[in-house]
């Protein structure tokens, strides 16, 4: 019998050791890592965070996107229906290409139709100059100097339209528009909730850590605010948002109206976790040794809350997003010449135009899909934000 | 359960005097008032014969005192130039837009308004209690699936969205009816079974439009609950006995998972009269939703003020009948009042 070739070690067997080690790394990694850890075993929240990743990190770079600026209207193509891109002409490859269409009034029927003429293929230009140059009334932006100032993704062809998802009531590329509107509706929920932080931050950490009568009169203020019907109030804030402002000073007004009626609840989770961790010994050690209640807050209290708050904080961009959706689409939230999915949809709110051109209500797949992501990541967060549980 | 009750309508009625008083200065944010508009579109037109009258009103409704007087004046608590007359005293003072008393305009309209926020509360429960409860004990199956992907529709569509959809589809495909709340021939009539069943079939679009988000959230958090409670040992041990599985589950995994479920219909209460609000002018019901817009863009502030601060109410009654039941289904509950009512 021969004896094994490769190395055994002479040191005695211990089966407990190789766990050991394992769980030591565990124990030791920074919280960060073992959140992450966590957060990769919710697969829809990962496929949702990178979909919302490359979204935000797409905003900047819109323009490059839209075949059209947002507010080109074009009043030969009024509610234009929605035009495919076909790659064979008569069987034939003739590249990325679409076909002319027309408004025609029908003598015989007394209706306005729009008519394709499937004989003159009109190739699209793809990834070239073309158009108007960007102009953006709400954000300039430096990183486009790197491409020229009408570089585009996807253009329209030479001598016709491009409308991919239809064109609205003043002719306007929808396309285009959603994507430009992706800016302020996405943003809106980001400002509207660092709004809320800040207040429930404060609030409830001065209610949490000093008590008394400060408490109790931050907790009365959460009930009562809690216990208004959101959006009527929303409205009424809005309402009163002066009709001389600019289109950027209304954007950030509103993002501060949706985030003011947001924050008793988080002001409640910091307050509570305040009473709780005020108890804890590391916090009583930390008092004794002198420390001020700036730096016992910030340096002991804040990093073992921090990540609950986020992930709750988290959970309430959706509603941002539908608020400012809701209020626009009432026609007290944002106002021309910006664009958002809410404003966009405005147009819906006429039921015939809707049963008529259904193409007005493309805006509400990127609301639903922007407001469904958020909502997987905040729920992945939540369960991901206790890793030694 | 009665000192409860009493402590429970007091700190109600400290809310609302909170919420009043928040109300009224929100719908004075805008610079001016409605009169003061008024009078210098009419002074801009040259007519002089308006301005007289219009000042005259501004003096009547003491639209020319400070902010907080007007408020003091509007609750009651302080004398107007016609004695006191505010909400305290049961007028709810003048619509000046529609130039008729604010209790006229909102008579109908507010009695529907809590009819269809209170369906759509009905709704929430019927359709989110046992869908969660199957949900949970079905965990995994094609019914489980089927509710959490309705839960997720129903939390990420805007509801006022979800209206236009049944609106044009609805009315296209299913016959049920769409917009306003009864048929036009019914209109002016006295109330028969007829028109009831008008009203009735009129009620179920809005009803699950606004009560689908609400029905989402709720549906999922019984079936997190009832998860939780189903892998407990009490429930093992009724199985060990012979319960049946149906009885298994009501009898008392159901009635413990169902206590942060009613405590959060208090939550919901809010979330259900916002939403009324905006289906309410997508659907042209006649409730106070376009009634609030309205008087919202034209500074109309007793009617605007009005609105607001029913909406408030029936939100904080929501709450109250949400705590009620807490009390009622819990019994610890039950026994911390008891002491503090003693």
């Amino acid at each position: 019998m021969d004896r094994p070739e490769h190395y055994i070690s002479e040191a005695p067997y211990d089966a407990a050791t190789d766990r050991q080690v394992l769980e030591r790394a565990d124990l030791d990694a920074p919280t960060w890592v073992l959140i992450w850890r966590r957060y990769r075993r919710h697969r829809l929240g990962v496929v949702c965070l990178a979909f919302l990743a490359i979204g935000y990190l797409l905003l900047p770079f819109v323009e490059i996107f839209a075949p059209y600026l947002p507010n080109s209207f074009d009043e030969d193509n009024i509610y234009a229906p929605p035009q495919s891109l076909y790659l064979f002409h008569e069987g034939e490859y003739v590249g990325l290409h679409t076909y002319p269409t027309a408004t025609v009034y029908n003598v015989h029927t007394g209706l306005v139709e729009r008519v394709t003429d499937w004989d003159r293929p009109l190739p699209v230009p793809v990834l070239t100059t073309c158009g108007e140059p960007y102009t953006d009334d709400l954000m300039v932006n430096p990183v486009l100097g790197l491409f020229d100032w009408n570089f585009r993704v996807i253009c329209p062809p030479d001598e016709g339209e491009l409308f991919l998802l239809g064109s609205d009531r003043l002719g306007r590329d929808i396309l285009s528009r959603i994507v430009y509107g992706a800016r302020l509706s996405m943003t809106i929920g980001l400002i509207g909730v660092a709004v809320s932080f800040g207040i429930g931050l404060v609030l409830g950490g001065m209610a949490g850590y000093f008590g008394g009568w400060i408490d109790a009169a931050v907790s009365r203020a959460i009930e009562v605010f809690r216990s208004l019907p959101e959006l009527p109030i929303w409205l009424a804030l809005s309402a009163a948002v002066p009709i001389s402002w600019g289109p950027i000073t209304v954007f950030l007004m509103i993002s501060v109206i949706l985030g003011l009626l947001d924050w008793p609840g988080l002001a409640r989770a910091v307050r509570s976790k305040f009473l709780a961790l005020r108890e804890e010994d590391y916090v009583r050690a930390a008092e004794l040794m002198g420390a001020s209640p700036a730096r016992v807050i910030g340096r002991h209290m804040m990093p073992n809350f921090m990540s609950h708050l986020i992930a709750s904080a988290s959970l309430s961009i959706p509603a941002m997003i539908l608020g400012e959706t809701a209020l626009s689409f009432l026609g007290l939230g944002l106002r021309p010449p910006a664009v958002s999915w809410g404003m966009m949809l405005n147009d819906a709110l006429n039921l015939t135009a809707v049963e008529i051109y259904p193409w007005l209500l493309w805006p509400m797949v990127p609301v639903i899909l922007g407001v469904l992501a958020f909502s997987f990541v905040g729920d992945a967060l939540r369960d991901a934000m206790d890793p030694y549980s | 359960m009665i000192g409860y009750l009493i402590q429970r309508l007091g700190t109600m009625a400290v809310t609302l005097l909170a919420i009043s008083a928040l109300v009224f200065v929100i719908i004075n944010l805008p610079p001016g008032n409605y009169m003061s508009n008024r009078i210098a579109e009419m002074q801009a037109s040259g007519e002089a014969a308006g301005i007289q009258r219009a000042e005259e009103m501004m003096a009547e409704y003491s639209l020319d005192k400070p902010v907080w007087q007007q408020y003091l004046i509007w609750i009651g608590a302080l004398p107007g130039p016609t004695g006191f007359s505010g909400l305290l005293q049961g007028d709810f003072g003048w619509s000046f837009e529609l130039e008729r008393p604010v209790i006229d305009i909102v008579g109908e309209t507010a009695a529907l308004t809590a009819i269809v926020n209170l369906a759509a509360l009905v709704f929430v429960y019927v359709v989110a209690l046992p869908l969660g409860a199957i949900a949970a004990v079905r965990a995994g199956s094609w019914i489980d699936y089927l509710a959490s992907f309705i839960g997720y529709i129903g939390l990420a569509t805007p509801n006022f969205l979800l209206a236009l959809i049944l609106l044009t589809y609805g009315a296209r495909y299913f016959d049920i009816p769409a917009g306003g709340l009864m048929h036009r021939e019914f209109e002016g009539e006295p109330m028969s079974w007829a028109k009831l069943g008008s009203i009735l079939t009129h009620l179920i679009v809005p009803t699950i439009v606004i009560g689908t988000s609400a029905a989402a959230a709720v549906m999922r958090r019984l079936r997190a609950n009832l998860m939780d409670e189903l892998h407990k040992p009490y429930v093992e041990t009724a199985r060990a006995k012979g319960v049946p599985p149906v009885m298994r589950t009501i009898r008392y995994p159901l009635r413990m998972a169902l206590n942060p479920f009613v405590a959060d219909i208090g939550n919901l209460a809010p979330q259900l009269v916002s939403g009324s609000v905006m289906v309410s002018v997508v659907m042209s019901l006649p409730t106070l939703g376009p009634v609030l817009l309205h008087s919202l863009k034209s500074q109309d502030i007793f009617m605007s003020g009005f609105v607001l601060l029913f909406v408030s109410v029936l939100t904080l009654v929501g709450m109250l009948i949400s705590d009620i039941l807490l009390v009622l289904l819990d019994p610890r509950i039950r026994l911390k009042s008891k002491r503090r009512g003693a």
